[in-house]
């Protein structure tokens, strides 16, 4: 039943003048880690989209010097970046190998993809704090301009998302290990997956957002409206 | 991951025997519920007794020596955010969200009963956090408990070193506590309703408590964003929100921030705020009023969609607080229409109770003295706020005492008018005791009229321009000396509604211990909380099965029905019926309405 459908029962009526939204019988169809799992990835999005709206303004003050779109800047190469998104991609697909897994009971893969998926994961952390090393090195401190700030800011609050996401995982894994139950592995890494897509969709937007050029900034602020 | 607490199967919801893990690291909802509720009436009681010093200061300047400007402006800060955040949201979500959804929707407890206990544990953490700040060097923060930067974190705030930093920390582990529980409400809405519960068919306080929960989800990352971006500009020395300035003679190192940025995080988190904390006390007072004037609610769906409605709208208004920050002027006009089109829907819940008191069969019990002034205080306080939600009226009007009347009078007074209603109504389910009825009303009348005495003459004290926050008015030459007088007498109430507040605790802990028994639904209401086989309800809530609904929450003085409530546990064929309408109604002996379930059949 649609939503808006639901709430324009008229639930004074007696059940056979209201036959149109009689419930259901049985107890609901429940899966409440998807659900609570959906509200979760909107509180994050709203996170990440107020970080965004107030980067985009803040990208059009005079002393915002973005971290890209001439050669000297830190992003005129991105391979680092690139190789980080292929890290945490990885971590993706080694997941969805898991819940592949887990369904078809295959202990082998279930490990390895399970292994594989936290490595990837992790490393994925690792490299980003090396980027934050890369620039700091190159004196790109985190308050020495609002571009640098932003870009600590957002991958690590991307990060600490990460950081909890491994958490979660890390319960499915040891809760597998004591009961060695495939079914409810399966239903913790579906979870794990979608989280992770999440996750990884957030930093291909964020790789976007923060290597523009001031140009790009400025013709993205001007649709804004800023 | 195990759901006991949603599974009809309670011979595997362990109970817990051991006194630590019964009443400390409780997971039952229950316990949980009560925890969160002592926790905020504590501190919402230091509040109280800040706001009683900020009016012995206002009152009698110059009489208090302890009472300093700084320490002035300290206490203003925190009653302001503990009783909006620490106070409010966290007893009507926490306290009452808890409580009410599990046994109003017929489910055994919330979906992720340890995580609800982390919230809880969470929250008193970021209450720890927040008044160890009164015991830090500098004392807490003095930035108004709106925290606007620059001046929050620079020299010459009060709390510009600790202060500040403890009560960012706190309010970012608040949030965090609040997530955690709040994913667990809304989740419990949607995925554990027992059989038969239809959202249409859900009492409007989990309405109220729902849609909250979802504005909070939504609106609380908003001040977490805030709240980070000004430890990073503390500690780190970044920009985002301070601009180049001189302070004390000193070029400091920030450049090029927006201190207006802030404002709009703030409120785009802080008009949601005012909701999150209205909605459920929309909510919760409807049931009171319902239940107390025995009448089926007016235009339930009206009273659905408007919660909707307002929980959508209240993302669109925020910018009315800040007509006079310097934004784009061409943006008063869209937030002016926006506050004026959200005062529609509130206006129809007024009218809706109004009109649900309209011939009912009222009876006068403490919680509907509450729910009654509520209905007083909202309505006024609503008025005015269609006064401030217009520019040319919002701007001589700023930050004065009109202000501090109108949000007092509307998120301050009348929430907490339905937080007493809904204790006096749902007391006799939590503890199986009535609270005295006596010590009850005079409770009543002391805080209704009291709060009275001090807002009206406040909103006369903003029409002469009084400004808020000032440790004292001085010298001036627009505001005459009677304005003084006015504070006296204004400190005078407030002193004494403060006090009346120790008649509630007293009856509180008297009716715990020789309060009279209930009975497991003394005020003869339909929704299922009533319904329990235990009063108090046991863990697991609902004995060996669990309840199916077949009728909506309203079921008041049905005709020809023989009771005049019809619980939504009962069939159709369950119904005893008369041949001619009786006028029972008007029966409010005791016998007639003291019935437990199964007493219809």
């Amino acid at each position: 039943m649609s939503l808006l459908k639901a709430l324009a029962e008229k639930p004074w009526l007696p059940q056979t003048a209201g036959a149109d939204f009689a419930p259901v019988p049985g107890p609901l169809p429940s899966n409440p880690g998807r659900t609570a799992l959906k509200f979760f990835i909107a509180v994050a999005s709203v996170i990440f989209f107020l970080l965004t709206i107030t980067f985009l303004s803040r990208t059009q003050y005079p002393d915002f010097q973005a971290l890209a779109g001439e050669p000297w800047q830190p992003f005129s190469n991105t391979s680092q970046l690139w190789l980080n998104s292929a890290i945490l991609l990885l971590a993706s697909i080694t997941l969805r190998w898991g819940v592949m897994a887990s369904r078809q009971q295959n202990l082998g893969q279930i490990t390895v993809a399970l292994f594989a998926a936290s490595l990837f994961s992790a490393l994925f952390l690792f490299a980003q704090f090396a980027v934050w090393q890369q620039l700091y090195s190159l004196g790109y401190f985190v308050n020495s301009n609002p571009a640098n700030s932003y870009f600590y800011l957002f991958t690590g609050i991307h990060g600490l998302h990460l950081l909890g996401g491994l958490l979660a995982l890390a319960r499915c894994i040891v809760q597998f290990a004591i009961g060695r139950d495939c079914a409810q592995l399966n239903k913790g890494l579906l979870l794990c997956r979608s989280y992770w897509d999440f996750l990884l969709l957030v930093w291909l937007f964020l790789f976007f957002l923060l290597t523009l050029s001031s140009a790009s900034y400025r013709a993205i602020a001007v649709l804004c409206g800023f | 991951m195990p759901h006991t607490a949603i599974a009809d199967q309670p011979d595997e919801s362990h109970h817990p025997t051991k006194f630590i893990w019964k009443y400390i690291w409780s997971q039952d909802h229950k316990v949980i519920a009560i925890q969160y509720a002592v926790t905020a009436i504590f501190v919402g009681l230091v509040a109280l007794v800040l706001s009683g010093l900020m009016r012995l200061q206002l009152g009698f300047p110059n009489s208090f020596s302890f009472i300093d400007p700084s320490a002035y402006i300290q206490f203003v800060t925190m009653h302001g955010m503990i009783m909006v955040i620490y106070l409010l949201t966290a007893l009507f979500l926490g306290g009452f969200g808890n409580y009410l959804i599990p046994l109003m929707i017929g489910a055994r407890d919330m979906v992720f009963p340890f995580l609800n206990m982390l919230s809880y544990w969470v929250y008193l953490l970021s209450v720890i956090v927040l008044l160890a700040s009164f015991f830090v060097p500098g004392g807490p923060t003095g930035a108004g408990w709106t925290l606007y930067p620059p001046q929050a974190i620079l020299q010459g705030t009060p709390g510009a070193d600790w202060g500040i930093l403890l009560m960012l920390l706190s309010l970012a582990i608040f949030i965090v506590a609040f997530t955690m529980g709040g994913l667990n409400y809304v989740t419990t809405v949607l995925q554990a309703r027992a059989e038969g519960m239809t959202l249409m068919r859900m009492p409007l306080s989990i309405w109220g408590i729902f849609v909250a929960t979802i504005l909070g989800l939504l609106a609380f990352p908003a001040l977490l964003v805030s709240a980070i971006m000004m430890i990073f500009d503390k500690v780190i020395g970044t920009s985002f929100f301070m601009p180049a300035l001189v302070s004390m003679g000193e070029q400091l190192d920030y450049a090029g921030g927006s201190p207006i940025l802030f404002q709009h995080l703030f409120w785009f988190f802080g008009h949601p705020e005012v909701y999150i904390v209205a909605l459920p006390a929309f909510g919760m007072v409807s049931d009171v009023i319902a239940t107390h004037a025995r009448k089926n609610i007016f235009g339930y769906r009206q009273m659905v969609w408007a919660i909707v409605a307002i929980g959508g709208l209240s993302f669109i208004v925020w910018a009315h607080h800040m007509y006079v920050s310097g934004m784009n002027p061409y943006f008063g006009f869209f937030f002016a229409t926006t506050t004026l089109i959200i005062a529609v829907p509130t206006a129809i819940k007024v009218y809706n109770w109004v009109l649900t008191l309209w011939k009912g069969n009222i009876h006068l019990t403490t919680a509907m003295l509450f729910a009654i002034g509520f209905i007083f205080t909202f309505t006024h306080g609503g008025l005015t706020g269609l006064f401030l939600g217009n520019v040319v009226v919002d701007l001589p009007l700023s930050d004065t005492y009109f202000v501090v009347a109108h949000f007092h009078m509307v998120m301050g007074v009348s929430p907490i008018m339905v937080l007493f209603a809904a204790i006096y109504h749902w007391f006799p389910k939590i503890t199986g005791k009535h609270l005295h009825k006596g010590l009850g009303n005079a409770h009543f009348w002391v805080t209704f009229l009291g709060t009275y005495a001090v807002y009206l003459p406040m909103h006369y004290l903003g029409f002469l321009g009084v400004p808020r926050r000032y440790y004292a008015i001085g010298d001036s030459t627009f505001i005459p000396d009677s304005a003084q007088s006015l504070n006296a007498s204004i400190t005078v109430a407030a002193l004494i509604v403060g006090i009346a507040q120790l008649i509630f605790i007293y009856n509180l802990i008297h009716s715990l211990r020789k309060g009279e028994p209930a009975g497991a639904n003394p005020w003869g209401a339909t929704t299922l909380e009533w319904q329990t086989e235990h009063t108090p309800p046991r863990h697991g809530n609902w004995g060996a099965k669990l309840p199916v609904v077949y009728r909506w929450a309203y079921d008041y003085s049905v005709p020809n029905a023989k009771d005049d409530f019809i619980p939504q546990n009962v069939t159709d064929a369950d119904v005893v019926m008369v041949d001619s309408p009786l006028t029972t109604s008007s029966d409010d002996s005791p016998e007639s309405i003291d019935l437990g379930p199964g007493a219809l059949s």
